[in-house]
């Protein structure tokens, strides 16, 4: 799995930008100006533990959260100052892989993928059915038209998802937790497909993830989010170095939790974190309300 | 439940903390009726700028397969369930007034009683409390799934509008049906006292007249106008709550919409009953 960085798109323009993303749910600031760039056709991967923000951060990004404030451009227009129509017309130029792939489970996968194509393109019918069994047979699921979404299996779904996702050909795709829940095996084909869609389709994708494996293996550049804030942003090689090297040789603390998070220690800075919650003030917490 | 919704705080002495418990209570109640009938509101002219604009611009009309297929699912499976119930109440009703009226001399007057009754009042009320169970908890159940399950945010991240797409033909549905329905439910339980009719010996022919001299038509549409009425309050608030349920709240969210929307359609249903009582008796309609 070692494709080799290609030359990066023929016009290195930022599909999206994110601007000083600030978002507090009640008192709990989830996001803390997030600054961050996709280019055209990379595969961006937001790396991070759960509840460090990053659905938060993708929920931004396709326009269902309304950040508090700071900015956040697709193809060069602000999102967050849109109209509902205005918003509705973006939409239709990306697509997302939700986790747990939301298809429609009154519908057939047949009928998921060609409603996007049925409610917004005038095509004829005939014209649609070719357009559904063209998107299936790029995820895989072209025999399974007909099945419901209950028949399928996890990594089914997410093909189907997927097809759907791509119906109406979007410049972006969101992925959200794409291999969450599937064995290796299938959450390699996933990744495999994802890789092939990417260069086939030539869109440009983010991908939200804390699978490691899957990161490394689709990403051209990632970046690593903790507690709301982006701690890293590069390409993949950096991060793969830093996976790589010996503990002792990073500088300071930040690094070292990369590290730990990149290689699935159970040892480091952020684990150290989580039990600094005095054990003892607790128990005398629990005896003193007793009084 | 909102972060102001949690239990007051324990401060004051014992004679002031229930005062203080109860102003905290009624202010709870008092926000979250507000926010029901706001949403309510809102979900109302939301449906209804949807279906204008469908019936305006013809590419924005739903498919009929989708209202068929809700009006099926709301409706004519609750038939059996709707006869049943107002089958028994037809023939409930008559034994229970038969002594008096006997003993006035004026058993006849039996299907005067049960015409009026089963078209103005218990014909439609039974059917939007049988529907609430039937049609209100499935509609609640479904849309608040839909919400934990992505499929919600997975529609408007398609451009498609939940209300347009889900809401209107539940809506349609419920409204259309309930109608059907109450005509069905006057017929049977007309039916159902002339069953127990015959049971105390009166002459069908005599009951099927004195129906008939009772039945008007200001009666039938009265009751067809509170059936429609009550079918817009099962939908919107099947509806209203169904997609209320926040994505965390999983499982249980989904049961408390259901329950609540059982619940908060019973109500609305009967305050709605009473309200239109009240008016139509002021405007005269009941003679």
């Amino acid at each position: 799995m070692s494709n080799p960085p290609e030359p990066k798109s023929v016009d290195p323009e930022t599909v999206i930008a994110i601007r000083c993303l600030n978002k507090s749910f009640g008192v709990q600031k989830v996001l803390k100006g997030i600054h961050l760039d996709v280019l055209r056709g990379e595969t961006m991967v937001v790396m991070g533990g759960s509840g460090c923000g990053k659905s938060t951060l993708l929920r931004h990004m396709i326009g269902s959260i309304a950040p508090d404030e700071g900015s956040i451009r697709l193809f060069d227009q602000d999102i967050t100052v849109m109209s509902e129509p205005e918003m509705n017309e973006m939409r239709k130029r990306f697509g997302i892989l939700f986790q747990s792939s939301a298809l429609f489970n009154s519908l057939t996968v047949g009928e998921n993928v060609a409603l996007p194509l049925r409610e917004h393109t005038k095509l004829d019918q005939t014209t649609i059915e070719i357009m559904v069994k063209i998107k299936l047979e790029l995820v895989g699921l072209r025999e399974h038209a007909d099945k419901m979404p209950a028949q399928l299996s996890g990594g089914m779904k997410k093909r189907a998802g997927l097809a759907r996702a791509i119906a109406l050909d979007p410049q972006i795709l969101f992925y959200d937790e794409p291999s969450a829940g599937l064995d290796p095996v299938t959450s390699a084909q996933i990744d495999q497909l994802i890789i092939d869609l990417t260069k086939k389709l030539r869109v440009t994708s983010v991908v939200v993830t804390h699978e490691m494996d899957s990161a490394f293996r689709i990403a051209d550049r990632m970046c690593m989010l903790d507690k709301g804030v982006i701690l890293k942003e590069g390409p993949r090689a950096e991060f793969e170095a830093l996976r790589d090297s010996a503990e002792e040789s990073l500088a300071n603390d930040t690094e070292r939790l990369i590290r730990q998070f990149l290689r699935g220690d159970p040892e480091g800075p952020i684990t150290q974190r989580k039990v600094q919650s005095d054990y003892e003030e607790d128990l005398l917490m629990v005896s003193l309300k007793m009084d | 439940m909102s972060p102001q919704d949690k239990t007051p705080p324990r401060s004051g002495s014992v004679l002031v903390r229930p005062v203080t418990q109860l102003g905290h209570l009624t202010l709870a109640v008092g926000r979250r009726s507000m926010g029901l009938v706001g949403g309510l509101f809102l979900l109302m002219t939301g449906a209804l700028a949807n279906v204008l604009k469908g019936i305006l611009v013809p590419s924005s009309r739903l498919k009929g397969e989708y209202l068929v297929y809700q009006m099926v699912r709301v409706g004519v499976r609750a038939i059996p369930i709707v006869v049943l119930c107002e089958l028994a109440i037809g023939m409930i009703l008559p034994l229970q007034m038969h002594p008096k009226l006997d003993e006035f001399g004026q058993a006849d007057q039996i299907a005067t009683i049960n015409a009026i009754a089963a078209f103005r009042e218990l014909g439609p009320l039974m059917t939007a409390i049988v529907l609430s169970g039937f049609a209100g908890a499935s509609i609640a159940a479904e849309l608040g799934t839909m919400v934990t399950s992505e499929e919600i945010e997975a529609l408007e991240s398609l451009a498609l509008n939940p209300v347009r797409f889900l809401v209107v033909p539940r809506l349609l549905a419920t409204v259309v049906m309930m109608i059907l329905l109450t005509v069905i439910a006057d017929v049977v339980m007309v039916t159902g006292g002339l069953l127990t009719s015959l049971r105390l010996g009166i002459d069908p022919d005599v009951y099927y007249h004195l129906t008939l001299e009772a039945l008007d038509i200001t009666g039938f549409m009265t009751g067809l106008v509170k059936a429609g009425v009550f079918g817009l309050l099962i939908g919107l608030i099947a509806c209203h709550l169904g997609l209320s349920v926040k994505p965390w709240q999983g499982s249980e969210g989904v049961g408390q919409a259901t329950t609540n929307t059982v619940v908060y359609c019973i109500v609305a249903i009967i305050g709605a009953d009473a309200v239109f009582t009240v008016i139509f008796y002021a405007h005269g309609l009941f003679r």
